[in-house]
């Protein structure tokens, strides 16, 4: 199939940006959207021109490294799948399909569609762990786990940290993301004992790294490859109160 | 060059205790004053830099990613193993260890997987204790799957992201220690050399991969954890970054390198779909549980699988190995399907793979089930094939997925440079030559939770060397031959990409050096790999600058360090005149086409070291002895 693309390049995080025009020629629809990137920029790098930059590693779905606003829409038209996973038959020859970065003020641009998710880490950094030394756990047995429990942390704990939550939001918020490593870790015994002190810690670090704040709009559950439900947020939320009530 | 395993005197089942007894000791005032450098983040750094963090040791850990928790680690899916013997069907410390060995094909040394079992069990408490969601009974307590190559139930398991949960556990308690100020993460920088004094390694070169600037950071020890080379095929289940660089350059400095030509080609992957194929998908080997594999009987036979029927289909691992069947080991099961392959029985478009099919299953489980433990892997199948693997089969082929070689460490983890200790994929110890399903994750954790942080206190507890500063001549140096390498990436001033290159360099390794090896193969690899290794230094092309973030600069860094291990891939495979696990030397087989190994003569660890660029390297040999484990044929009949 053949396609155009029009693809944001910014040579740095100060440069200015704008939409550039390219044409894929030649696709194959059982190849990735990426591997359609990879083809173009070949033959970008073999004319003289700069590749187009982006960032991707597994190729799988699961490192979360990938992410691109696919004409419109972050990880593109198909649901619950990375922009990795995204495939060309999703698409028709002849298609125009725009390319851009996930935008928010807390994924500042480094260059292209390469955006700085490090605000994610420390969001982590100021709770998201349940605070236990190597070496001093007791045998895995002795804290059961109801199966039902497990499978909830479980669907929270999917999230892979490609922030297509907040390229989603209309408020840049992350609080899909804080709230899936907060139910993630809440609703196990073990996180337990940390449980207010973690969500309020964790909402906190949101704010300070620019996010916006959730209004329910739930779009974030719409962009999310993993299919992270905003329940999560609600819990969240009651987490919040409690921890307010318990100072 | 010196290759002293340090394997501790005495019975199997007290080496290690002895040895942590043994081991001198820094008192917790002191461990503060130390510093240490950890490269990569994967399972077996950050769980390494967390916990010498949580000792009380100054890490800085560095990744090329921007987030530790991108590492490749994070693509495991199946699991991993433990001898917890929960399900009380006779697993045991002893089983695991027994197991490790005998599927490692006596390649490997019994002491560090003796140890590997023996740590296996704390794992699963130490994850469980900072929230792995793992599988679990409806009691609460633990469940566990089989996995190829073993007959007890010991994997531990959270759906079919285990790795991803695992990296995830570690990257936290990692989180937590930047938060405490006790680790300090340096994300998007890339290892692109050693910096060795007095012959010990005292720091790092690294390249920032936003800016270009070349920086040296030092300290007592380094360690590396910095994954496998599979990559080096080009098409690999491995991650589009990973490379071999770390363990390279550390090679180049005087790191000698074990084993390179044991790789392991994953037997479950989804087949290649056209020649733009940019990274091969491994569907988890869990799949092998209640999934059939089969061809058709008939050669080239073209009919949709539905309308084969059941008396013109070859279940072929049932066929060959009654007991193991569909769950033979890794490099068996391989090599099967690529003799169904080639001997004109491949099914799919291409005709490039085989079935692997769940309608038994879902006939004797019912759907839900099936969706239940398998569901998100059916549905990346789909994703990737476009073919609903609930209503037809899926088609796999084998692809190159781990590397058990390494760089050579002795019991504590150490290279043959001291002061450099590697761990986890990177290096070679502990699964011989062919790893079982669920026990990379075992040994990453492993190595970065429970032996490391050990055995890296008795080096730094004997200081031979002073630390540099990074302004020191000794470190500029080092970034000197760092800087001049750019220069010569980004001035030769050719005509192809290096991904190009780094895909005929894939096709010829995997021709010359894959599933099945021959003296002609082998011999013509060497020539022609080292053909286009030159055309590469004169004819790459590489757009863009030093001084920024430039992707194609990057790769062309790995690419031409790929050029030289595929080489000693090759020649390490020529040298080894038997075949063993996963090195299958067509010239040395039974009369069943199994592996025949020649255990006189090859009964023990390959260590290459480095010589120079115009002169060959050294082949040296470390002996294996097998105490414990009689040396038998593997049979899985």
């Amino acid at each position: 199939m053949n396609l155009t693309l029009h693809v944001w390049r910014q040579a740095g995080p100060s440069a200015p940006g704008k939409l550039v025009t390219y044409a894929a020629k030649d696709i194959s629809s059982h190849a990735s959207f990426l591997e359609m990137l990879d083809i173009v920029n070949e033959q970008l790098i073999e004319s003289g021109d700069e590749p187009i930059a982006f960032e991707h590693d597994c190729r799988e779905g699961i490192c979360g490294a990938c992410g691109l606003v696919v004409s419109g829409t972050p990880h593109g038209p198909k649901m619950a799948t990375t922009t990795c996973q995204l495939h060309m038959r999703v698409f028709k020859d002849g298609d125009q399909i725009w390319i851009e970065p996930f935008r928010a003020k807390g994924f500042p641009i480094l260059k292209d569609l390469i955006v700085d998710r490090s605000a994610f880490d420390r969001i982590i950094q100021a709770g998201g762990y349940i605070s236990v030394n190597t070496g001093s756990a007791v045998d895995a047995n002795v804290v059961p786990v109801p199966k039902a429990v497990s499978e909830k942390a479980m669907d929270a704990a999917a999230c892979i940290g490609c922030g297509a939550c907040v390229a989603a939001c209309p408020n840049a918020s992350a609080m899909l993301f804080t709230a899936a490593k907060a139910s993630h870790l809440g609703r196990l015994p073990q996180g337990e004992p940390e449980r207010f002190t973690r969500a309020s810690a964790m909402v906190a670090q949101m704010d300070e790294e620019g996010f916006g704040s959730c209004t329910n709009h739930g779009a974030c559950q719409n962009a999310c490859p993993k299919r992270i439900s905003v329940d999560t947020i609600a819990r969240l939320n009651r987490d919040l109160l409690r921890a307010k009530l318990n100072e | 060059m010196e290759f002293n395993s340090r394997v501790p005197a005495g019975p199997i089942d007290q080496k290690w205790d002895r040895h942590r007894f043994d081991l001198k000791l820094i008192n917790p005032a002191n461990k503060r004053k130390h510093e240490i450098i950890v490269v990569g983040s994967g399972l077996a750094g950050a769980s390494a830099a967390a916990t010498l963090a949580e000792l009380g040791y100054n890490v800085r850990c560095f990744t090329y990613h921007d987030s530790p928790r991108r590492a490749h680690s994070i693509a495991a899916q199946g699991g991993i193993n433990a001898a917890k013997n929960y399900q009380n069907d006779g697993d045991s410390i002893y089983r695991l260890f027994y197991d490790t060995v005998k599927g490692g094909d006596f390649r490997s040394r019994e002491a560090n997987v003796y140890r590997l079992a023996q740590v296996s069990v704390n794992i699963i408490d130490q994850c469980a204790a900072q929230g792995v969601p793992f599988g679990r009974e409806y009691g609460g307590s633990l469940a566990n799957r089989s996995f190829g190559g073993a007959q007890v139930s010991r994997t531990f398991y959270a759906r079919g992201q285990t790795g991803q949960q695992l990296l995830i556990g570690a990257y936290q308690a990692l989180q937590r220690q930047v938060a405490a100020g006790k680790v300090k993460m340096v994300c998007r920088r890339e290892m692109l050399d050693v910096i060795v004094v007095d012959g010990h390694a005292k720091g790092i070169v690294t390249r920032d991969l936003v800016t270009g600037e070349i920086f040296s950071d030092t300290a007592e020890a380094v360690v590396l954890g910095t994954g496998g080379y599979a990559n080096a095929y080009y098409l690999s289940t491995n991650a589009m970054a990973c490379n071999v660089t770390a363990a390279w350059r550390a090679y180049r400095r005087g790191a000698a390198f074990s084993n390179p030509c044991y790789t392991q080609i994953h037997p479950t992957c989804i087949p290649a779909a056209g020649d733009y194929q940019s990274k091969l998908t491994l569907m988890s080997e869990s799949l092998r549980n209640d999934g059939r594999i089969w061809v058709p009987k008939k050669q080239g036979d073209d009919r949709a699988a539905a309308q084969i029927g059941e008396d013109e289909r070859d279940y072929y691992l049932e066929r060959f190995y009654p007991s193991f069947g569909n769950l033979s080991p890794r490099d068996i099961s391989s090599r099967r399907a690529k003799e169904m392959v080639d001997a004109g029985h491949g099914v799919g478009e291409l005709t490039n793979g085989v079935y692997l099919d769940f309608e038994d299953a879902i006939g004797r489980l019912g759907q839900d089930v099936i969706a239940e433990r398998y569901g998100n892997l059916f549905e990346m199948y789909e994703r990737i094939t476009g073919e609903d693997p609930y209503k037809v089969p899926m088609r796999i082929y084998p692809a190159p997925h781990y590397t058990m070689g390494g760089t050579w460490v002795d019991y504590n983890l150490m290279s043959t440079i001291p002061g450099l200790f590697v761990i986890g994929e990177a290096n070679f110890s502990d699964h011989g030559a062919n790893r079982l399903g669920a026990s990379a994750l075992m040994q990453g954790l492993a190595d970065g939770y429970f032996v490391l942080p050990y055995t890296i206190g008795d080096y730094l507890a004997r200081p031979a060397v002073k630390v540099p500063a990074p302004a020191d001549a000794v470190c500029r140096a080092v970034e000197d031959d760092v800087r001049d390498r750019v220069k010569r990436l980004l001035g030769a001033g050719g005509k192809r990409t290096a991904d190009s290159f780094h895909r005929e360099l894939g096709m010829t390794l995997w021709n010359s050096c894959g599933m099945a090896r021959t003296e002609a193969s082998l011999k013509d690899g060497i020539q022609k790999i080292s053909a286009l290794r030159q055309e590469f230094w004169r004819d790459v092309k590489v757009p863009g600058r030093g001084e920024e973030l430039n992707q194609a600069l990057e790769t062309a860094g790995r690419v031409a360090d790929f050029f030289e291990l595929a080489e000693l891939m090759c020649r390490d495979a020529l040298e080894r005149t038997e075949s063993c696990g996963a090195h299958y030397r067509e010239e040395f087989r039974t009369d069943e086409g199994e592996a025949q190994r020649d255990d006189e003569n090859f009964t023990h660890v390959a260590a290459w070291e480095f010589m120079g660029d115009d002169e060959p390297a050294r082949r040296h040999i470390e002996p294996l002895n097998f105490e414990n484990v009689p040396l038998t044929q593997r049979s899985y009949k």
